[in-house]
């Protein structure tokens, strides 16, 4: 995707009247290429801090990791979505995100007694956090349908959406004749899931 | 086929592969058909959350596999949590520190006061010594004032306490309790007329509660006998006992009778009386009927009405031959003769209380 990084960079840049940290900006756009040095190197730098909050206040090592991870989904999305105006360093971004985060999950819990954290919101992160439940749940949605599907329908499809294989390639690897019987083989497919994802998706 | 076909059409449509000419055609049939219109919306919304989907994925593969592989290196760890204890410790270190301090001192300081206001041998018993003597001592000196003798009492040391001893040998000698004399700088006795004597210890028993006195005074009288003896062998239960004593400056006349052969935590030295009992009794004589001398007077218990206990007679033999066994000389010797045995108890009083004294310890 040429097209959409360039403006996710170029978003960045336009954004970056406060981001002025050339490695930050390094990072987030490692980021939103789904990069592995970059990932590395966020989870590195701000793990740790996450951890002593979640371990803290009545988590475990587990929520600690799911959080996080979450927390880097909600700053991806954000990056993805080309409004990443980075007022702040990621690591506060982070750490506001994912003690939002976990104090929703406690309450969820009915766990939560009282403020968290010694610091209060300090980047207004409570819409990022709805538009992020939202994707969760379609997320859970394509994820059910997927599931449902079953094999081999899910992996034909996988490889041709997820992974961008051309129909050949898939004819060969699946075992089919040709490219065309993979091709009728992709349609029904693709028909039996697009039912399934817009079952859920419409009962909303 | 054909939906094939479309379906294939539509999703280069919707990612942008499609000539212009052929985008334009395309937008035309949007047009005219909305079905494929419908289809269009429909599969665009569907590709762009399959995209999603994919992401999201991917990204959710590359995390747990970075922090699997962060793990194995040790480039994050596991935390162990603080526990909140610690913390509170950590955070109230210099209040607990203080805290403690002040725990520990009130309680040393406590225990010190309660062991040096605690009589050492018998805990729940309370000594039978007048300590209240101010009063006591002006009125005396008023009386004797009256009578124009002069005090033989110190001049500069006040009077601390007082107690009751009674003669054991006509020459002189005094029995009264060792918790009596105790601390006791200076003696002196005086008897129911006010007339006061200079006494010398002989023996402090600590043991047996006991104390000897010797009245080593010019004005002293010695007596010929005494008109009551000592009973070795004690009471027996219910027998009439009576008491005299010095709670006052003022001779005391008690009446009870023998309530238990053993004494406070079952001591077998003393025994259990029930009479009333104040301080400024201990030391003095318990006689039963006979006008014997069955026990002197020593503790009562703290937290219960009516437990007064008496040392046994038979102690102050011992405690007299321990007195001869070291000093040869002292002729020191009691009688089992009761002079008094079969007179009533008014006569029985007016011949004993001469033999009474107030011990007054300065």
């Amino acid at each position: 995707m040429p097209f959409g990084l360039l403006f996710v960079i170029l978003s960045i840049k336009i954004g970056s009247r406060v981001t002025t940290d050339p490695q930050e900006l390094a990072l987030l756009e490692g980021l939103a290429k789904n990069d592995k040095q970059a990932i590395e190197t966020i989870y590195k730098l701000q793990f740790g801090m996450v951890q002593s909050l979640i371990i803290n206040n009545n988590g475990t090592a587990d929520d600690a990791r799911d959080i996080f991870q979450e927390g880097i989904i909600v700053l991806y999305e954000k990056v993805k979505s080309g409004s990443f105006e980075l007022n702040c360093q990621i690591k506060t971004y982070l750490y506001s995100v994912c003690r939002r985060l976990w104090l929703k999950r406690l309450q969820q819990m009915q766990k939560y007694r009282g403020e968290i954290g010694a610091i209060a919101d300090t980047v207004q992160i409570e819409e990022e956090i709805e538009s992020h439940e939202e994707r969760n749940l379609e997320f859970g949605h394509m994820e059910q349908a997927m599931m449902n599907l079953g094999e081999p329908c899910k992996s034909l499809l996988e490889a041709y959406y997820l992974q961008k294989k051309n129909m050949s390639e898939i004819a060969g690897h699946f075992g089919y004749t040709n490219a065309d019987n993979a091709k009728n083989q992709k349609y029904k497919c693709l028909m039996r899931l697009k039912k399934l994802f817009f079952a859920q998706y419409k009962k909303r | 086929m054909e939906e094939i076909l479309l379906l294939d059409t539509i999703e280069r449509f919707v990612r942008g592969e499609m000539e212009p000419a052929e985008e334009a055609a395309f937008e035309d049939l949007r047009r005219a058909n909305p079905a494929v219109d419908q289809l269009v919306v429909e599969h665009t919304i569907f590709l762009s959350q399959l995209n999603i989907y994919g992401d999201h994925k991917n990204l959710r593969g590359s995390l747990h596999d970075t922090h699997n592989h962060l793990m194995e290196t040790g480039e994050i760890k596991v935390e162990v949590p603080k526990t909140k204890v610690v913390d509170m410790f950590k955070k109230y270190r210099k209040v607990w520190s203080v805290a403690a301090a002040v725990a520990g001192v009130t309680a040393i300081t406590i225990s010190g006061l309660v062991a040096y206001f605690t009589p050492r041998t018998t805990p729940n018993v309370e000594q039978l010594v007048n300590t209240k003597v101010r009063a006591m001592e002006n009125r005396l000196n008023r009386k004797i004032d009256a009578e124009v003798k002069p005090t033989k009492a110190p001049v500069d040391i006040p009077l601390k306490s007082g107690g009751t001893s009674f003669l054991i040998d006509p020459r002189g000698y005094l029995v009264t309790n060792a918790h009596v004399v105790k601390s006791a700088s200076t003696i002196l006795v005086q008897n129911n007329k006010g007339q006061e004597f200079k006494v010398k210890l002989v023996r402090v028993d600590n043991d047996r509660d006991l104390a000897i006195l010797k009245i080593e005074d010019a004005d002293f009288k010695e007596f010929l006998s005494l008109p009551y003896g000592f009973k070795k062998t004690g009471a027996d239960l219910g027998e009439q006992i009576f008491t005299l004593g010095f709670p006052r400056d003022e001779i005391v006349y008690g009446e009870g009778y023998m309530s238990a052969k053993t004494g406070f935590n079952g001591d077998t030295m003393s025994c259990q009386i029930a009479v009333a009992a104040n301080p400024g009794n201990s030391g003095g004589p318990v006689f039963n009927k006979n006008g014997e001398v069955i026990g002197i007077l020593s503790t009562r218990q703290l937290q219960a009405q009516g437990f007064v206990f008496a040392v046994t007679a038979n102690n102050i033999f011992r405690t007299i031959e321990d007195v001869r066994k070291e000093d040869s000389t002292t002729h020191l010797k009691i009688s089992n003769n009761t002079s008094v045995k079969g007179m009533d108890r008014v006569q029985q009083i007016k011949k004993i209380e001469d033999c009474v004294f107030l011990v007054k310890i300065y």
